[in-house]
């Protein structure tokens, strides 16, 4: 069996790639779930199917997917342009403490409703500065923008483990590692009365088709989707490659902190240690589901919650770890690269003495 | 001090293991960013094994095959499929995460028998420096042999200069006859079976115990820590005994007289990487990493 490229990419393939790649994954997490002697119709019940069993399901589902919608479509973003933003947890990180911080610091006699949006936007700036350092040293130094951003994603949580412990922590906290509790002007409105739905999920929506014109429709969007397929033709178009690099970093780490300071104000309400539920991680496999569009991306977000909500429901009733999810989500990447691999290859079946 | 001389010696080889594997498949060409995931597999394997059948040698073994097996799967996706390999190593770190915590959740809370010292305490020297550098377990020294060796390797065997040559240019490498991605996919085993045993380190010499997620990021300083010692293993030794340093001082900041919060003590092996790269890449020592380096090969074109 070997590889054969096609003349063209199959359309076919680029569609069908990430519906195999899924059906691939529950199935092959099926088999291993009976082998670990798991009841396996049991654990597609409750991974799969209960999270859209009832509508507060679906509305918890909604409120995992906003992140990584926010997340996902900025990476599709960067990752179109061959730049490799694997740092999103740190951006996410500083979001939530750029945010946290203007909520916590505005005095309260001063709050009004424009606070909300004031912490949206310290959550991109805290983002975009996270991903601003390693496009600048990739520019000028030449250092590689997987491993600064890396890199950062510690440093960040570093960062905020110390802010919630020390200067920021609740001072009728009990010493517990967590900041005072948000104003209600800095925190989001419920969208659905009775679920935990909030405005965030408009804003990801927005966001999401913003990018898609943005990547189709304008020359900056086209210099992107060029610099990523041919970067020497980009390079002879005269678009500048540290320019494109620093946008998409900006852009990408400005979403991850804006999603950061969405969780925080939502969710959360509050500064503690541990924020992310993996988010800025499994963003990146919701960039590669959507076909790196961020259209693609809100859609592929909604697939991705359910190992969120599935995981947690496993948790409880089948009492399986909750790392569980992980498994899931590694699946389907692995499936999901191989599939794609298909849109410029052909599998051909052929003996030895035929090569 | 001698206490915390001991300590990094310690806290220095899981790195090292897991930085000389990565570093093995990075010269063939190939970056695998799952090593936080295999050395995860290694560890709850070797753990697995020890526990049931009460033999650490045998949990050793389990531990780099869990590793390989692992780094199997990356390279069947990355190079059988010919996959973007960031994305392929990330999907390994997440895989090992989950599957991990899913092997090891009966294993929580139980312990094993740490791996006894190569030479009993009785029969080492009174010096305290002398027992701090000639205490350990054979994994410890294990690590340091296994530097040796791969500098040899790279450098003075016939299949290592192949091996470098497939990592710089592997189109080249191919046209003389050389089998790239064969030698390809053993880099990437070997590198696989490293991590593991930096995991099985983890959870039979260091704790010794199981935990979700026990690795705590050492998976992407190993990684980090190739870059730092410019790909070649005898700057591993340096540069895995110095970060270890750095990661411990935030437990011994206090008695080394530094008052700083531990956070920011802990910050510094990954601000000190990046340091690292920003310095080596700047002085134009990008000559020093491979040319291939996560570059998908495609043996028909």
């Amino acid at each position: 069996m070997r590889l054969e490229r096609r003349t063209a990419p199959s359309m076919l393939f680029a569609v069908l790639s990430p519906l195999l790649a899924v059906a691939l994954t529950i199935g092959a997490g099926l088999a291993l779930m009976a082998v670990m002697g798991k009841d396996p119709v049991k654990v597609l019940e409750v991974y799969f199917l209960s999270p859209f069993a009832d509508a507060y399901s679906r509305s918890e589902l909604m409120v995992k997917a906003i992140p990584l919608a926010l997340i996902g479509s900025g990476l599709a973003l960067a990752f179109r342009a061959g730049v490799f933003n694997i740092g999103a947890p740190g951006q996410y990180t500083l979001g939530a403490i750029f945010a946290g911080g203007v909520a916590l610091f505005v005095p309260e006699a001063y709050a009004g409703l424009w606070l909300l949006p004031l912490c949206m936007v310290a959550g991109v700036i805290g983002g975009m500065l996270w991903g601003w350092i390693p496009a600048i040293l990739r520019i000028r130094a030449g250092a590689n923008e997987i491993l600064v951003s890396l890199m950062l994603t510690y440093v960040a949580a570093l960062l905020l483990d110390w802010l919630v412990r020390g200067p920021w922590n609740d001072p009728l906290g009990r010493g517990f590692p967590k900041s005072a509790s948000f104003p209600e002007e800095a925190l989001m409105p419920i969208l659905l009365p009775g679920t935990r739905l909030h405005w965030g999920l408009p804003l990801a929506v927005i966001v999401a088709f913003a990018l898609w014109y943005v990547l189709y429709h304008t020359r900056r969007g086209f210099s992107v989707r060029t610099m990523g397929m041919a970067p020497l033709a980009a390079k002879f178009a005269g678009f500048s490659e540290a320019k494109t690099i620093t946008w998409v970093m900006l852009v990408s780490g400005g979403l991850a902190g804006l999603a950061g300071a969405v969780e925080v104000t939502s969710t959360i309400q509050q500064l503690q240690p541990d924020i992310s539920a993996g988010y800025g991680f499994t963003a990146i496999i919701v960039a590669f589901l959507g076909r790196l569009n961020p259209i693609g991306a809100l859609i592929a977000a909604v697939a991705l919650a359910v190992t969120y909500i599935g995981g947690e429901n496993a948790q409880i009733l089948l009492k399986l770890p909750k790392n569980v999810s992980f498994l899931f989500q590694g699946m389907l990447l692995f499936f999901l690269l191989a599939c794609d691999t298909l849109v410029h290859y052909r599998l051909r079946l052929r003996s030895r003495a035929g090569a | 001090m001698e206490p915390f001389i001991f300590a990094m010696i310690v806290a220095a080889t899981p790195l090292l293991f897991a930085a000389l594997g990565e570093l093995v498949a990075e010269r063939s060409g190939v970056l695998n960013l799952g090593v936080e995931g295999m050395m995860l597999l290694g560890a709850v394997a070797a753990f697995a094994v020890t526990f049931s059948t009460g033999s650490s040698a045998m949990g050793i073994a389990a531990g780099a095959a869990a590793g390989a097996a692992a780094a199997a799967l990356f390279a069947l996706v990355a190079l059988g499929f010919t996959a973007n390999q960031a994305a392929s190593g990330l999907a390994l770190t997440i895989f090992g995460t989950g599957a991990s915590g899913l092997i090891g959740q009966g294993y929580v809370g139980k312990t094993v028998t740490p791996l006894p010292p190569v030479v009993p305490a009785e029969n080492l020297p009174d010096s305290p420096i002398a027992r701090a550098v000639l205490g350990h377990d054979a994994m410890v020294y294990g690590a340091l042999a296994l530097a040796v060796l791969v500098w040899f390797y790279i450098n003075y065997t016939r299949s290592g200069l192949k091996l470098r040559a497939i990592g710089d240019d592997a189109e080249s490498a191919n046209a003389v006859g050389l089998k790239v991605l064969r030698s390809r996919f053993a880099a990437v085993l070997f590198g696989g079976a490293c991590a593991g045993l930096g995991g099985a380190y983890l959870s039979l010499a260091y704790t010794p115990l199981w935990g979700e997620n026990m690795t705590a990021g050492r998976g992407w300083i190993a990684l980090a820590l190739v870059v730092f010692a410019g790909w070649g293993p005898m700057r591993l030794i340096f540069g895995a005994y110095l970060f270890a340093a750095a990661s411990l001082s935030q437990f011994y900041g206090e008695t080394l007289g530094l008052s700083i919060p531990s956070q920011f003590l802990a910050m510094t092996p990954y601000l000190a990487t990046i340091i690292a790269l920003v310095v080596i890449s700047a002085a134009g020592a990008r000559r020093a990493a491979p040319t291939m380096l996560g570059r998908p090969f495609r043996p028909d074109r």
